[in-house]
Formats: C-alpha cells, sequence, structure tokens
C-alpha cells in the first residue's frame, strides 16, 4: 500500500508554544482519514504543514514519496476544503471552480466544463452564474468542495467542513463526503472537533491533545478502547474508574475506562462484574437515558435504553458491566 | 433580584430627556430626520447649491469690452475653452494627473500591503505615524522646503554628485518636456511633490482595502495552484481595486485642481488651477474660470463610470 502522507517526527513550535510537537503519521493512499481533537491541540497545524501554509521546525513530510519542506503550496498536489469556504467572492460560482485549472493554463472551454461537471457532482448544476454571497452555507461548502476537486489532487484536506452547518445538513454531508471518497478513491484527511463525525466516517482517527496525537487507529479500537483519559474523555465521554475503584474490581491497573452503554442498572448475571451505588442524576436522551451514578463518591455515567424505567434520584442501585468492557489505561 | 422584581415595567424617566428619549423610540424616523435634516441641508444647499451656481456662470459670456458678465445663455465660454492655448493647459494637467495617479498607486502599494498584513501594534502605531505625519505640516511649507531639495544647489544634486550619478541627472534634464534648468523648474520636479503631497491620500484607502481581503482567499488561491504573481492579478488586485481607485479619485481630482504645487516648483506654463485662478482673480473672467471647473468634474465623472464598468466596485 502505498504511503499519501508521512510525518516523521514533525514539530511546529510558534516560540514556546508547541503547536505541534513530534507527530509521527502515516496516512495510507485511499484512506479516509480524520484528526480529532479540541481546538488548539494541532489538528489544524498539521493540516496546514500538509497543505504548504505553515513549513515544519522540525522534522520530516513526504507526501507520495517526495519531500514536502520547503515546497510552496501551490507546487503540491494537494488541496484544501478551507474552514470558512474561502470563496473568491469577485468570482462567480463557475469562475471559483475553474480557478484552480486557469492558474494551471487550462483553456477556457476546458476548464468551464470541467468546473460545470464538478459542480454537478456537488449536486449544484446551473449554480455557475451566481456569486458565493448567494449561496447558503451549505451550497458554499460544496462548490469548495467541488473546487478542490476539480483539480483532481492526491490528497483531500478538508479543514472542518462541516462545523458551519446545523444538524440535519451536517449529517447528509457526511455521508455524501464518504461516499463521494468511495467513489473517487482520493485521500481524504479530514480535520473535527466532533468525535462523532470522525467515528462515522473515517478509517483511522489520530485523537490530538496539545499538540501531540494521543491514540492513532480505527474508530472501533479508538472508541473501546481509548489508551489515555484523555482519549476516554473527548471520544464519547467514558467512565474512567480510579485506582481506588480498580482494586476492588480486581483489575491490574492504576486506571481503566468503561463506556457508559456497557454498563447496565441491574444486578449482575453469570460472572458480571458489580459495584453498589445511588442514583444521582438523571436525563433523556432520545433514545437512552442518561443515569448519573454515584459509587463512593465516584459518578458513573450510565447510558440505559429509553423504555426501561430508572429509579427516583437517590435510591439505591446495583450497576453491573462485563470484565472484557473493563479496559485499563496506560495513565490518567 | 429585588430591584429586579418590584415592577415588570419600569416606571417613565422624569425630564424631558427621558420623555424625548420615549418620543424617539416610539418614532425612529422622526429621529432619523432630526440626525440627517442639518447636514443634508447643508450639502444640498451650502455645498451643492454653490458649486450648481458657480457652474452656472460658465453658459454666461464676459463682453470683451466693458469686462461685465452677460448674463445669458451662450455657449461662446465653452468654445473659449477649447481654444489652443485651453486645450493645451488642461491637457497638460490631465496627463500629469495621471502619471502621479499612476505611480503614487505604484508606490503605494506594497506599503499599504505590508501595514495590512504584517504591521501590529507599535509597528501598525508607527505605519499611521509616518503616513499621517506629513499631513500635519503646512502644506506651503513642505512645498518651498522641496523647492531648496530640488534646486541646482539642493541636497539632491549633491547626492547625485556624491554618487557619481550628476550626468543621470542631467541627461534627465536636457529632455524635452520633462526637463528644465534644474529639477525645481521642471515637470519632474512638479510630479515629484506632487506624488510625496498626495501620497497618504492613496496609502490609506489601499491599506483599508487590503485589510478586508481575508488571508484564506490568499491561501486558498495559493492552494489551488496559484503562483504568488497568480495570486496577486486575480485575487489581490481585483479585491484591492475599490481602494486603488478610492485613492486614485483623491490624487487624481486633487492634481486636477491644484494651483499652488505648479506655481512653485515647475516651469512657468498653466494647470488648470493656476488658471482659474488667474481667470476668477487678474482676469477677472468669471465664465471661464467655471467653465475651467467643470473640466475635472466632467474627467472624474468619466473616470468613476469607466472603473465601474470596469468592474471596480463589484467586490464592494
Amino acid at each position: 500500500m502505498t504511503t499519501a502522507v508521512l510525518f516523521d517526527n514533525v514539530s511546529r513550535h510558534f516560540g514556546a508554544i508547541r503547536a505541534v510537537d513530534r507527530v509521527n503519521l502515516d496516512i495510507a493512499e485511499g484512506e479516509f482519514f480524520a484528526m480529532l481533537g479540541p481546538s488548539g491541540s494541532g489538528k489544524t497545524t498539521c493540516l496546514r504543514l500538509m497543505a504548504g501554509f505553515e513549513q515544519p521546525t522540525g522534522g520530516h513530510i513526504e507526501i507520495f514519496g517526495e519531500t514536502a519542506e520547503g515546497v510552496p503550496p501551490y507546487r503540491r498536489s494537494v488541496n484544501t476544503v478551507f474552514q470558512d469556504y474561502a470563496l473568491f467572492p469577485h468570482l462567480s460560482i463557475l469562475d471559483n471552480v475553474a480557478y484552480g485549472l486557469m492558474v494551471k493554463g487550462a483553456g477556457r472551454e476546458e476548464r468551464l466544463k470541467a468546473a460545470e461537471d464538478a459542480l454537478a457532482m456537488v449536486k449544484l448544476p446551473g449554480y455557475g452564474a451566481r456569486r458565493p454571497g448567494q449561496l447558503s452555507g451549505g451550497q458554499r461548502q460544496r462548490v469548495a468542495l467541488a473546487r478542490a476537486l476539480v483539480n483532481k489532487p492526491k490528497v483531500l484536506l478538508l479543514d472542518e467542513p462541516l462545523g458551519a452547518l446545523d444538524l440535519k445538513l451536517r449529517e447528509q454531508m457526511q455521508e455524501e463526503l464518504k461516499s463521494l471518497q468511495k467513489s473517487l478513491g482520493i485521500t481524504f484527511v479530514f480535520v473535527t472537533h466532533d468525535q462523532g463525525e470522525a467515528l462515522s466516517m473515517a478509517d483511522r482517527i489520530a485523537v490530538f491533545n496539545e499538540g501531540r496525537i494521543q491514540q492513532l487507529g480505527r474508530p472501533e479500537e479508538v472508541y473501546n478502547q481509548p489508551k489515555t483519559r484523555f482519549v476516554a474523555d473527548f471520544v464519547g465521554s467514558s467512565n474512567v474508574l480510579s485506582t481506588k475503584l480498580c482494586q476492588r474490581l480486581g483489575v491490574k491497573a492504576s486506571f481503566a475506562s468503561l463506556r457508559p452503554e456497557a454498563i447496565a442498572l441491574a444486578p449482575p448475571s453469570n460472572g458480571a462484574l458489580s459495584l453498589a451505588g445511588t442514583i444521582a442524576g438523571q436525563s433523556f436522551l432520545g433514545a437512552t437515558n442518561r443515569v448519573v451514578v454515584d459509587v463512593d463518591g465516584a459518578r458513573i455515567a450510565v447510558a440505559s435504553p429509553a423504555a426501561n424505567a430508572v429509579p427516583a434520584i437517590g435510591s439505591p442501585v446495583t450497576i453491573s458491566f462485563a470484565a472484557r468492557d473493563l479496559h485499563p489505561m496506560e495513565d490518567a | 433580584m429585588t430591584i429586579v422584581a418590584e415592577s415588570i415595567i419600569l416606571p417613565e424617566r422624569r425630564g424631558s430627556a427621558g420623555r424625548l428619549s420615549d418620543f424617539f423610540w416610539r418614532h425612529p424616523h422622526v429621529l432619523l430626520a432630526a440626525l440627517l435634516g442639518p447636514p443634508l441641508l447643508w450639502l444640498g444647499i451650502v455645498y451643492l447649491g454653490s458649486l450648481f451656481a458657480l457652474l452656472l456662470q460658465s453658459f454666461f459670456s464676459i463682453d470683451d469690452f466693458s469686462g461685465l458678465i452677460n448674463y445669458e445663455f451662450t455657449l461662446a465660454t465653452y468654445r473659449q475653452l477649447l481654444s489652443e492655448t485651453n486645450l493645451d493647459i488642461i491637457i497638460r494637467t490631465v496627463t500629469m494627473a495621471t502619471v502621479v495617479t499612476l505611480v503614487s498607486a505604484l508606490i503605494a502599494f506594497p506599503i499599504a500591503y505590508y501595514a495590512a498584513r504584517y504591521a501590529r501594534g507599535k509597528w501598525k502605531v508607527l505605519f499611521y505615524l509616518g503616513v499621517m505625519l506629513p499631513l500635519w505640516s503646512s502644506y506651503l511649507v513642505k512645498i518651498y522646503a522641496w523647492k531648496l531639495i530640488l534646486a541646482k544647489e539642493g541636497i539632491f544634486t549633491w547626492f547625485f554628485e556624491k554618487l557619481n550619478l550628476l550626468w543621470l541627472l542631467d541627461a534627465w534634464l536636457v529632455l524635452p518636456v520633462v526637463g528644465g534648468n534644474s529639477l525645481s523648474v521642471s515637470y519632474t520636479g512638479t510630479f515629484i511633490v506632487f506624488v510625496y503631497v498626495w501620497m497618504p491620500f492613496m496609502i490609506l484607502p489601499i491599506q483599508a482595502a487590503l485589510e478586508r481581503v481575508p488571508l484564506n482567499l490568499i491561501e486558498a488561491s495559493s492552494d489551488l495552484g496559484g503562483t504568488p504573481a497568480q495570486t496577486f492579478r486575480y485575487v489581490l488586485f481585483p479585491l484591492a481595486l475599490p481602494g486603488i481607485v478610492a485613492g486614485s479619485i483623491f490624487t487624481f481630482s486633487l492634481t486636477l485642481g491644484d494651483y499652488i504645487i505648479p506655481q512653485i516648483i515647475g516651469s512657468s506654463r498653466l494647470f488648470i488651477g493656476q488658471a482659474v485662478y488667474a481667470q476668477q482673480g487678474t482676469a477677472g473672467n468669471i465664465p471661464l474660470a467655471a467653465a475651467f471647473t467643470v473640466v475635472p468634474i466632467v474627467i472624474m465623472g468619466l473616470y468613476l463610470w469607466m472603473a465601474k464598468r470596469m468592474g471596480a466596485f463589484d467586490a464592494l
């Protein structure tokens, strides 16, 4: 399998701030790769390093086997969908989409034809004559996508492209992006702070915090077996069990993670582990109830199916879970 | 909590100011009229009214024998305006204004670009000071200072001499039209001083326009394969164009109307401003002076119309 993007110990420091700190990455060709993390975690800087807007202060970057340091953005076969789309306000939609082909010297007819096709691909045929200001957020997002894809990039970088869209549109675009990526076979590198988005779309996820990759793996791995407390917290709000609770349960680790949906509000059956506590709070989330159980001062979240009744606040309860759902972690 | 909870609707404010606030809140149009009325009256009557009164004069003529104004509608004054001497003045002035504007834009753009993109904190303050400072000192003092700088014995000549480039200056001065005995009595000198004096009026609008260009548009162009030159041509320049046009309106119209700079620095041949000054003062020919002032207005109108047709304001 060809490596599309390789980061070898890459750092990008801004004075004393280590935006990206010794990051190692290996993105395969045709992969849908997500970089997930809170703002300021270094994920966007990594994307900008791939695009060429930033230069690393240390380490080595390769794109399809070629050294990328010192190569300006306009000489990289990499295109970006910007967070706020960055459409040229003075150009029509068609000229926006044809821009990349124009600066590379394509003839007028050829590039306008290609731009029309790209607009049709993102389901905006016939919008070419309009200006960016006349389009809705979702439509602008599609234009930005068409403007990048018309260049047939080797790698497409997407910087929180769905961040400004409302929920319904976001879900629709997630599906479309995913199927577009499958049909085009282009490597997608996707930056997001939305863990649900990363989990549902990506082949692999890199979870960033404070300039470093905390965990890199397939969505199921990252979700079910968080390596650090940060990952457990950030990707789907896992419960982190303290050393004391771990000892009580007989787990040989200082910390362990436990998913809320792996816990049942019921006494243990055949070999399951259990803890006794009291109900401390409850909120209705639609498909599930989020129930908070107080176990000797530790608060443990339980996702209980909405059909099941929840005992009143303050009443004693026993929670149970399978031993295999308890994942030891490296650190706090 | 207690302060808010006492009553849901607060009592009316006492005094006429309170009643006035309530009244204006209920009648926003009255407030708008009160705010806009006086300045609109000023603009309409005092400003534009007097201008039209002046322009009206251009359709009268002067009696050559008595020197009195003949208050009858005629185009005779405009025929006079298009005589060879007067046309010469117009062409000279328009050419000067065009060259001054082009060179000002060329010099101002990099400065404005630096100020908009890179200057932060104290450097930005220094930039504004540097651009505005010359505007605070007297216009006349600056021009007389330039006369000394550009004189044959001045620092300009001295500088060329030290660089062993005096031959270059001399070669320039023997050229027809732009040359002369020294820079201070040549069109080149007039040009240099015009560019100097109007520079802030070009820098500031360009800087304001560039400041509104989001950085990610530059990045997007580069990302799509645009070289820096292409990014400038297709993205930066079109988006800065409204600023450049605004700046050029200043430099162009100020040059068209100025009568002091060409009088102090340059050859003795007249510019429009000087012609107006001479016609309304010494010659007492108000109609011709008025006709001369119509020229810059018409030229600026044409210029703006062309700029609009070229799409200079599309990005606004």
